[in-house]
């Protein structure tokens, strides 16, 4: 069973353009070329689709990094948003 | 699944694929890619990838305007990568928010400096008509009717402008109705609600784009309550990014707009060709026998009948249907026969493949019997097996993925684009039937001892008839297209047909075939003209659908009983061969015709009418309305 984390740096690489092993739990728009907002949009809607979930305009905004997005979807798993 | 196959090394497989310049296995890669894991991750990488190498492919190239009043950006990757999977290299321009109606005025705008082949105009009714969505409550019911029409005048004047500067097909979201009216239960009571105000604009829209060539209406409100409108939308979305559509749908109306964009690009399929054993019914014909087999009214047996439904609406737009089926013939056909259940039957399919051979060889056979390509096949087939195969060794077979559940058929095979049409004829209303009937002439054939026996049976009715300005176009395009059994393959325009048959001396004959087992429609020219004593034959023609069952001696001996009730000693006619039309050789020759000379280009042959055994055949039953000219 591949990890939340590893399926959003998967989700990631897909949107960044960039291969998987150089995503990181710390990569954001700082370290990552094509992170901009149109594409951070395009990561929610790749995660919201994957996962099934929702995410609140909160979450969008907090989702700074690849391994906050992760722990955001866990969060999201558990409690939908309202 | 085999680790080579895993998702992480298929895009891995894919890189070192371009890499390598082996472009045409990284293409049909990226397709298995993209058909097992279609969303906005895949398509993402998916387009990159193709954009890398897509001038290296045969793909059709299509530029698309997108004309909108919200968030469509990531829709697009979606897009490209869904048209990529039907062969179609789309370019996608997307216009500013909202600034459609100045778009299409300005000649000089970005839309038409784009050149696009096709612009959709997807607003929306919060957008187009802000009053009647957002402030209905206020309006006086003579405001809100003047709120209406004002909409519809709106895109009137966008269409009309837009055919000013452009040619491209057009294709205008319908408006969405309100899922909660601002007069409650109220609103539904009346035409004059905000639901029925929207539902007159959208019917103004529809029959204003019907008068328009190439402007289609996309029916927004069906999409959005097929996937149900609570779900559909997301207001959370809207109000962060002007985005108003829930990420798990954005594929939906990327599929949508495929619906037109394939039928645009010429990408559709003619005919399906289906399996029979877990696909047209539960179960296995030549293991579980007539009565073990489900399809039926009930379940599980109605998720058949349900594809069976779906089938007889493609074919009443004109797509073949075949079978294609690894059988013992005479069990397929008991069930396709006799089961009660079935709502297809062989009449409704143009070939049957039903024989031990692989399904790569029969497609072939099938697309051949059917005279047409084998790209413009799709195929059906409960068994992945089949379906990698038929991939694998036709890659440009269309190869339709059903689901898992026999319940999801239906709709499978009623989402696939390369089954829309834009318009359809009365032709193709009853193509299959005209092939099956074709099938089952070809059947009964082989039962006769003699060929006569076999015209008695068929009950033939001949009607020939001088040209009309009802038959006038078909006429000419009997010339234009007509090639095997063509004696002088002289090409006429409508307007050539018209002003022959509008001179005394020439004779323009139409004739119109049906036997026992259908109708051929108009199949048959013939043009004479008189000089003197002598009448010759200009064109003499018939469609290869009819020929070989004395229709043509039928036609000759009219031209030849008019022609001396006229006062003509002699018919004469030319044989002018080409490359196709030797199934015409010697149709003089057998119909007592003497050989005049040679010249050249063709023979020419001369029938003595005074003493001329020509007659036509007693089976078939002749009616004749010559308009009182000949």
């Amino acid at each position: 069973m591949t990890s939340t984390f590893e399926q959003v740096q998967a989700i990631a690489s897909d949107i960044f353009g960039v291969p998987a092993g150089k995503i990181s739990a710390d990569s954001s728009p700082e370290t990552v070329e094509n992170w901009d907002s149109m594409q951070h949009l395009n990561l929610v809607l790749a995660i919201e689709e994957k996962f099934g979930v929702q995410l609140a305009p909160e979450d969008i905004e907090q989702m700074k990094t690849i391994g906050a997005a992760a722990t955001l979807v866990e969060k999201r798993l558990q409690s939908p948003a309202r | 699944m085999p680790a080579e196959h895993s998702p992480a090394n298929l895009r891995a497989e894919i890189d070192r694929l371009i890499a390598e310049g082996a472009y045409d296995p990284a293409a049909r890669r990226l397709a298995e890619l993209w058909r097992r894991d279609p969303g906005s991750a895949v398509a993402s990488f998916v387009t990159t990838r193709v954009d890398q190498f897509r001038h290296q492919l045969q793909l059709a190239k299509f530029k698309l305007a997108i004309l909108r009043s919200f968030t469509v950006e990531p829709i697009v990757p979606l897009l490209r990568a869904d048209a990529f999977a039907y062969g179609i290299d789309l370019e996608v321009h997307v216009g500013d928010f909202s600034t459609y109606v100045q778009d299409i005025v300005d000649a000089n705008s970005s839309l038409y400096r784009f050149a696009p082949d096709a612009v959709i105009l997807a607003v929306r009714t919060e957008e187009a008509a802000p009053d009647l969505a957002r402030d209905f409550a206020d309006l006086a019911p003579d405001a809100a009717q003047q709120a209406s029409d004002r909409v519809t005048r709106s895109f009137e004047q966008s269409i009309s402008g837009f055919r000013q500067h452009s040619q491209a097909a057009l294709i205008v979201h319908s408006l969405g109705r309100p899922g909660h009216p601002s007069l409650g239960v109220v609103d539904s009571q009346s035409e004059g609600g905000q639901s029925g105000l929207v539902r007159k604009i959208n019917a103004d829209l529809r029959r204003f784009a019907a008068g328009e060539r190439g402007v289609y209406v996309l029916d927004y409100d069906a999409l959005v309550s097929r996937y149900g409108s609570q779900r559909w939308h997301d207001e959370r979305k809207w109000l962060m990014a002007r985005l108003p559509i829930a990420a798990d749908h954005l594929l939906h109306m990327a599929r949508e707009w495929m619906r037109f964009l394939v039928p645009l690009t010429g990408r559709t399929a003619k005919a399906l060709v289906v399996d029979l054993d877990n696909t047209l019914w539960g179960g296995v014909i030549g293991e579980d026998g007539m009565t073990g087999i489900k399809v039926g009214p009930e379940y599980p047996g109605a998720a058949y009948q349900a594809l069976h439904r779906a089938l007889l609406d493609l074919s009443r737009r004109g797509i073949l249907l075949a079978i294609c089926s690894k059988n013992n013939l005479d069990d397929a056909m008991e069930a396709l026969e006799k089961h009660p259940g079935m709502l297809v039957r062989p009449r409704h399919f143009a070939a049957l493949r039903i024989n031990w051979t692989d399904k790569a060889q029969n497609l072939r056979e099938i697309a051949r019997e059917l005279n047409i390509s084998v790209d413009a096949l799709a195929f059906l087939d409960d068994n992945s097996f089949e379906r990698a195969q038929v991939r694998s060794i036709l890659p440009e077979v269309t190869v339709i993925d059903l689901p898992q559940n026999p319940l999801e058929y239906a709709v499978a095979v009623r989402d696939c684009p390369v089954f829309e049409r834009l318009a359809l004829s009365a032709e193709d209303q009853r193509r299959t039937s005209m092939y099956a009937e074709q099938r089952q002439r070809a059947g009964a054939e082989q039962n006769f001892q003699s060929k006569e026996d076999f015209f008695r049976y068929l009950e033939q009715e001949a009607e020939l008839e001088a040209v009309t300005e009802l038959t006038r176009a078909r006429v000419a395009q009997l010339t234009q297209k007509t090639n095997q059994f063509n004696l002088t393959t002289r090409r006429y325009t409508e307007q050539q047909i018209a002003e022959m048959a509008a001179r005394r001396d020439w004779h323009v004959f139409s004739i119109r075939v049906k036997d026992r087992f259908g109708d051929h429609g108009l199949v048959g020219v013939a043009i004479a003209h008189d000089e003197g004593e002598q009448c010759e034959v200009e064109t003499f023609l018939l469609s290869c659908r009819v020929i070989g069952r004395t229709v043509e001696t039928a036609l000759l001996a009219h031209i030849a009983k008019s022609a001396a009730e006229r006062g003509c000693k002699r018919l004469v006619g030319w044989f002018l061969p080409t490359k196709k039309n030797a199934p015409a050789r010697d149709f003089y020759e057998q119909h007592g015709f003497q050989r005049q000379e040679n010249n050249g280009s063709g023979s020419l042959w001369a029938l003595d009418l005074n003493n001329s055994p020509l007659r036509s055949p007693d089976w078939i039953k002749l009616g004749v309305h010559d308009g009182g000219k000949n």
